[in-house]
This record gives C-alpha cells, sequence and structure tokens, in this order.
C-alpha cells in the first residue's frame, strides 16, 4: 500500500454564513471500508458529495487515487465519478421506466459500452437473476437497493460511496445489504459508508463520527480487523469499543465523540496510522 | 441503449408524451392547413374573387359600355366609324327597317355601332399574360319580340372549345365565366344553335321552365321557335334576358362574324404606384419602368396588351374590382401567416410548460444520470430525442389532419378542394423541430443548471 485511495486535507465546504464542513483531514487507504457516522446535518453526506466528485470544497484539497481534484475541470470531474466511483443512494434512485436491467445497463452506457450478459451477472451476484426484467415499482425496497448496488458495481469502481444505504430497509433487508458489501470488501473494494445506525456502522473496520462539519472521532487504528462474521447476526451484539458506547443513544454519539476529538485534537494530521 | 432508452421513456411515459404529441398536433394540423390554404388558395383565391365580375372589359374603340353615343344615329357617323374600324359587315340588315316602329331609331343606333370581330378574339389568350386570362366571353346583343314585347337576347359563348394557332386548346365562355350563376335544368350549348337560357326575372314574366318552348318574332319579322334549355339566376341585369349562342343573335342582328363587347377576367398582380402612372399614360414611363410594367401582371399592363393584340378595341380595366382582388388576397394571405406563426408560438409554449413539468418531474433521474457520469450533453439529447420523437408523431398525425382542414377549409371557405402542396411537409418537419427546440429551451437551461447533489439526498 504505496498510496492512499482518497486523502482529504483541511478541506472546509461553507454555504454562506455556515460552515458545512470546517477543516476535515482524513485519509483512506485502499480496501478500507469505512463508516461515517454523525447527527443528522453534521456533513456526512457533504462530505460524501466531495468524495464521490459530486461537489467541490470550498477550501482544502482532495485528492482521489493519486490525482488531485482541485485542478479538474467539470467535464474531467464528471469524467473520473464516471470510472472511479460507484454512488449507492438511501432513495436508491432507479429510473422508473427502465427494467432492473436497463437499469444497471444505463450505468454502462453512460461509462462505455453497454454489455448485457454482464449486467446479468451483476443482477445474480445480488441475488435478483430472476428479477433482472421487473421495472422498480415491481421490486420490493431491499429488491431495489440491490438493483441500485449492482449499477454502481458494474463499472468496477475503485470507491464505492453509500449514503445510508439502509435507511430506508427492514432489518431482513438491511442484513442482506451488509453482506453484500461484506462480500465486497473481501473482495477488496473500498468503501465509505455513510450511516446513523451504529449497529450497521459496526460493520466497518473503521468509523469516523462528525459533529457540526468537525471531524470528531476516528477510531482508526484502535479498532483491530472487523468481527469475523458479523453478518450473521448484525447489531446483536456490540461489535467494538466505540460504537458500543454510541449504540444505546444516537445522541450520545456527539458527546463521547467531543470527548475523543478533543483528546485526538493535538494531533489531527496523525490521524491514520497507515500513512 | 440511447434509443432503448428514448423508447422505454415514450412507450412506457404514454400518457405525458401523447399530450406532447398531441400539442404538436394541434400546432402542426392547423399550420399545415393555414399553410396549404395559403400557398394553393393564392390562385384559387384570386379565381373566386374574380368570380365577382370580369376585371376587364373589351369594347370597339369609339364606342362607350354606357352606350352614350346612341344620339349620333345618322348613317354618316355609322359608316365613318365603320371605315376607320373596317370591321362593319352590315350585309342582310336592310329588312330590319320594316320593323323600326317597335323600336324607335334605337335599331338604327344599334346598326351603326363598332362592333369587334367575333373570330379575332382567340387573340385575347395569345398575349404575354395569356396565362393570366382565366376566362372570356363575348357579347352581342339584340332585341327579339315576344307577342309584342321587346325582349333582350344575347349571343355569347356558352363553353367554347378552341384551338389556338399554337396548339394550345382553350375552352372558356359566360358559363367559366360567371361560375356562380345558380343554373335551374340545363346550362346552354354553343353547338345547339336554337337552345336558350333565361334570366330568372324573364323566366318568371313569361313562365317559363327548363323545357318550354318560347316563340319569338326578329326585328325582321321572322318566326323563330326557341327551347328554354334552363333558367339562371346572376344577380344581375342578365336575369331580364334570354341568352342564345352567338351564331342565333348575330343572325337575328345580321351582324355576322361581330360582337358587341368581351368579358375578361384575369388574374392580376396588385397595382401600385408604376401601374397607375402607366394606366394614365404608358409614354410617360421611362424604357425599364416600362419593361417592369408590361412584364408584371397589372391589370393595365393586360389591358394594355389586349389592345396591343386586338387593333380597333379599347380595353377598360374595371379598376375598382381589380383593386380591391388584390388587396383581399394580400390581407388573406397575411392573416393567414400571422395565424400560423401564432399558431407555432401557442404551441411553443405550451410544449415549453411540458418540457419544463417533464424536466422538474425527472430532475432526479437526471440528477442520477449526472452522476453516473452523463455528460450535459447527452442527457439534454436524450430528453430532446424523446420530446422530437412524440413531437414528429404528433406531427405526422397532425399533418393528416391538417390536410383535411385545408380541405375543408378550401371547400367552405373558398368553395374550392385544396390540394396541400407537398412544399408543406417539409415545413411542417421545420415547424416541429423548430416548436419543439424553441420549447424546450428554458427547460434545457435548467437541465443544465441541475446538480445532482440538490436533488439525489433527499432533503
Ligand atoms: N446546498 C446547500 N446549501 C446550503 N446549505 C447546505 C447545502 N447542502 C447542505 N447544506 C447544509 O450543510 C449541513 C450539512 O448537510 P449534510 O447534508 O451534509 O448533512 P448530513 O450529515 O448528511 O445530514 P443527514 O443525516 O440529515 O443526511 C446542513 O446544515 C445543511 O443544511
Ligand atoms: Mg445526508
Amino acid at each position: 500500500m504505496t498510496e492512499n485511495m482518497m486523502e482529504i486535507r483541511d478541506v472546509s465546504k461553507i454555504y454562506g454564513p455556515l460552515r458545512a464542513l470546517k477543516n476535515i483531514s482524513l485519509d483512506v487507504p485502499p480496501g478500507q471500508w469505512l463508516a461515517v457516522m454523525g447527527s443528522s446535518g453534521s456533513g456526512k453526506t457533504t462530505l460524501m458529495n466531495i468524495m464521490g466528485c459530486l461537489d467541490t470544497p470550498s477550501l482544502g484539497e482532495v485528492t482521489l487515487d493519486g490525482v488531485r481534484l482541485a485542478k479538474l475541470s467539470p467535464g474531467e470531474l464528471t469524467a473520473i465519478r464516471r470510472e472511479a466511483i460507484g454512488l449507492i443512494f438511501q432513495q436508491f434512485h432507479l429510473i422508473g421506466y427502465l427494467t432492473a436491467l436497463e437499469n444497471v445497463m444505463v450505468a454502462q452506457f453512460y461509462h462505455s459500452m453497454v454489455d448485457e450478459a454482464e449486467a446479468f451477472d451483476a443482477l445474480k451476484k445480488v441475488g435478483l437473476g430472476d428479477r433482472a426484467k421487473h421495472l422498480p415499482r415491481q421490486l420490493s425496497g431491499g429488491e431495489q437497493q440491490r438493483v441500485c448496488i449492482a449499477r454502481a458495481l458494474i463499472n468496477h469502481p475503485k470507491l464505492i460511496l453509500a449514503d445510508e444505504p439502509t435507511g430506508n430497509l427492514d432489518e431482513t433487508n438491511e442484513g442482506t445489504v451488509m453482506e453484500i458489501l461484506h462480500d465486497l470488501h473481501d473482495a477488496g473494494s473500498t468503501i465509505v459508508l455513510v450511516t446513523h445506525a451504529p449497529e450497521v456502522a459496526s460493520h466497518a473496520e473503521r468509523i469516523i463520527v462528525l459533529e457540526h462539519g468537525r471531524l470528531v472521532s476516528d477510531n482508526a487504528g484502535k479498532n483491530g480487523p472487523p468481527p469475523a462474521d458479523p453478518a450473521k447476526s448484525p447489531g446483536a451484539a456490540p461489535a467494538n469499543e466505540a460504537v458500543g458506547e454510541a449504540s444505546d443513544d444516537g445522541a450520545a454519539i456527539g458527546d463521547d465523540a467531543a470527548v475523543k476529538a478533543a483528546n485526538a485534537a493535538s494531533d489531527p494530521g496523525g490521524l491514520n496510522p497507515t500513512k | 441503449m440511447f434509443f432503448k432508452m428514448v423508447f422505454r421513456a415514450l412507450t412506457r411515459r404514454k400518457g405525458k408524451h401523447l399530450m406532447t404529441a398531441f400539442t404538436v398536433g394541434l400546432g402542426v394540423s392547423l399550420a399545415t392547413a393555414m399553410l396549404g390554404v395559403m400557398f394553393d388558395v393564392g390562385d384559387k383565391v384570386n379565381r373566386e374573387l374574380k368570380t365577382y365580375g370580369a376585371n376587364l372589359s373589351v369594347i370597339p374603340r369609339g364606342s362607350s359600355v354606357a352606350g352614350e353615343k346612341y344620339e349620333f344615329a345618322d348613317e354618316a357617323d355609322a359608316e365613318g366609324a365603320a371605315g376607320e374600324e373596317g370591321a362593319i359587315d352590315r350585309s342582310g340588315h336592310a329588312g330590319h327597317a320594316g320593323h323600326s316602329g317597335h323600336s324607335g331609331h334605337s335599331v338604327q343606333d344599334f346598326l351603326s355601332r363598332a362592333r369587334i370581330p367575333e373570330d379575332e378574339l382567340h387573340k385575347i389568350k395569345m398575349i404575354f399574360w395569356a396565362y393570366n386570362i382565366v376566362d372570356f366571353a363575348p357579347f352581342l346583343s339584340t332585341t327579339v319580340f315576344v307577342g309584342d314585347n321587346p325582349v333582350n337576347l344575347t349571343g355569347t359563348w356558352f363553353d367554347k372549345r378552341m384551338v389556338l394557332p399554337t396548339g394550345d386548346e382553350v375552352e372558356t365562355g359566360v358559363l367559366p365565366l360567371k361560375s356562380w350563376w345558380e343554373i335551374r335544368g340545363e346550362a346552354g350549348d354553343d353547338s345547339l344553335p336554337l337552345g336558350v337560357m333565361a334570366g330568372e326575372t324573364l323566366a318568371r314574366e313569361l313562365s317559363l321552365e327548363p323545357g318550354s318552348s318560347l316563340e319569338v318574332s326578329t326585328p325582321a319579322g321572322e318566326k323563330i321557335n326557341l327551347t328554354v334549355r334552363g333558367i339562371f339566376r346572376s344577380g344581375g341585369e342578365e336575369d331580364n334576358e334570354l341568352l342564345s349562342p352567338m351564331k342565333l343573335a348575330q343572325d337575328i342582328s345580321g351582324l355576322g362574324g361581330l360582337v358587341d363587347r368581351v368579358e375578361v377576367s384575369a388574374l392580376t398582380t396588385p397595382e401600385n404606384d408604376l401601374a397607375r402612372r402607366a394606366a394614365k399614360n404608358p409614354g410617360s414611363l421611362s424604357r425599364m419602368e416600362w419593361d417592369t410594367w408590361y412584364c408584371t401582371a397589372y391589370i393595365s399592363s393586360i389591358a394594355y396588351q389586349i389592345e396591343e393584340i386586338l387593333p380597333g378595341v379599347r380595353v377598360k380595366a374595371v379598376m375598382r374590382v381589380a383593386e380591391s382582388e388584390g388587396t383581399i388576397l394580400r390581407k388573406t394571405q397575411l392573416m393567414m401567416l400571422l395565424l400560423t406563426l401564432l399558431t407555432l408560438l401557442c404551441s411553443a409554449l405550451a410544449i415549453s410548460n411540458l418540457v419544463t413539468a417533464n424536466i422538474m418531474e425527472r430532475s432526479v433521474e437526471i440528477g442520477l444520470m449526472k452522476a453516473l457520469g452523463a455528460t450535459n450533453l447527452s442527457v439534454s439529447l436524450l430528453i430532446l430525442s424523446e420530446m422530437l420523437a412524440a413531437a414528429f408523431l404528433g406531427g405526422a398525425g397532425g399533418y393528416l389532419v391538417g390536410l383535411g382542414l385545408a380541405r375543408f377549409i378550401g371547400l367552405t371557405v373558398f368553395g374550392t378542394a385544396v390540394e396541400v402542396k407537398t412544399v408543406v411537409i417539409p415545413l411542417a418537419a421545420l415547424m416541429v423541430i423548430f416548436v419543439t427546440f424553441l420549447g424546450s429551451l428554458p427547460a434545457l437551461r435548467a437541465l443544465l443548471k441541475l446538480k445532482p447533489t440538490e436533488v439525489l439526498h433527499g432533503r
């Protein structure tokens, strides 16, 4: 591991009087599964958009796989997004008048060339081989999310960004989705997962917490490898210390995290041991 | 894949796109009808308008339409006129004197007037503007007696066929010239010398019906048995007359081969300054102006050309009619053009609303495509293709409806079947593209500005 997949240096995002992100610095090594937590409005989606080249920071620098994004034009950012990023959304965002298979093929189309067989394989991988010809409204929420995942994966992105992928799903479907993410992780994908739910975050090997746009907690290095098989009973048992503290009360995360942030404040650049 | 997406969007979002198709269809159908009528009816409007009367009246020089010359009825004058015109054949009129008691000195006047030789009339169709001469018919008025009452009998061509020296065949006469006449029974026939048509008023007075026979006596005292083939209503003075084949009137009056006057209906270019100056005095024009005038279908230049080709005639333009014809036609066409433009503008506005609604509704989908790496161009193309596809579908339908509409307008408004010219097809296609692009423009701007981050995370 010579280089980080993503390097974020002193990034701020300013909306008028509001600073949605404040001097965030973060490195994500290749193959890491990172969970981003924080209360509503803390800047998780904003950070995710910047990572996914959907948005640009007001201040600071972002480097994706060795490429400094600040120097790129909107068109080049679009190209990077097309090549390197897989996006998974809380609301799935499937195109209503296209079948599951065609929804996957749209991503191929805007990336390069459509390949129906490959798209079908991707659907089979998420367990939807028999649903390929269904329209989104004929699919359950979990199935739709799996189509969304298949679409995100079809072009072999370097980085998978999932913004609350389980936010609209029940527990069973959440389990299925987490299983797929585990498979991806095992296959070496770099994953950034935004979530409110501690038991979802617990699947990740590293958890950071945002509070009012500040990075207040990062368990990188404190954690061992992820639990041996968390998918079997997601959230059933606290997987690690950091999540265990917060799992009973979401609102408490911020407070606890603030303390941790204070501890870590003296060494903001050295959060990541792999650097 | 692109076409698949367009196709799916079209077929699975039928309702919305049907609205688009319908809107475009409506616009195109009206525009097609208007343009079709405008292009084709140009001539036809003119033809219809000219039916309100001939716009040129050909009379012998030294004569007048109103007949003010009746006072100069002495032999010498008539002889003089005859010498001048060199066209009067007075053989066989001796018998008229016997009947002069009936009609006073008008028979004398009648004989003394100059006339036009019938066998030269075809030349009217050989002037520079021959193709603008729509119809013409000669007239020769005589008097016959039914019992003791004098009745006007006018000889004319009903529907005469002739072959010009150029080989062109011409068919003309009073029936095509006065195509608005209402005829009961059968129309007159130039080959039936004793078959006449009776004006409605006269027919009522004499209780004539189609098929009646009518005995009249000539000024010479000869009795002739006529057959009334049909009754016509012209709305004019002719309603008091009998219309007969030319030969009969010539025989009765003893004026073989001659006619009194010719009415000509010509398609003309609206008068302008040049035409008005030329009408006063063609000599006042410069060489260039004269050429321009001569080679334009002004009523005055057509009149001039007829005078050139028929020596001894004077051609009077019935100016008021000619001018209003031009003006009405121009105004009608202008109005149609305006209506067409307005129609298109309305369609564009409606389309604009539809496209905007379409893009609003699909903002998430568009944001998603952009997030997946679609460029602005490709998303715009997708939306435009969808719109164009729906628009062309509607446009094709609209064109067909427009054809029907044009026919309908042609028949009800102008009383003629309109053939929509093929040039309207590319025009209609252009209109579809124009309307769709124009309508889509504001929405496309919104599309370009749309940021995926603003629509993808349900805030
Ligand atoms: N385009 C924008 N203009 C102005 N303010 C914005 C914009 N986008 C985000 N914000 C603000 O920035 C802050 C962070 O927003 P963000 O969406 O990143 O929060 P979040 O952590 O994803 O919240 P949630 O958990 O509710 O999704 C919020 O206060 C939000 O109102
Ligand atoms: Mg969010």
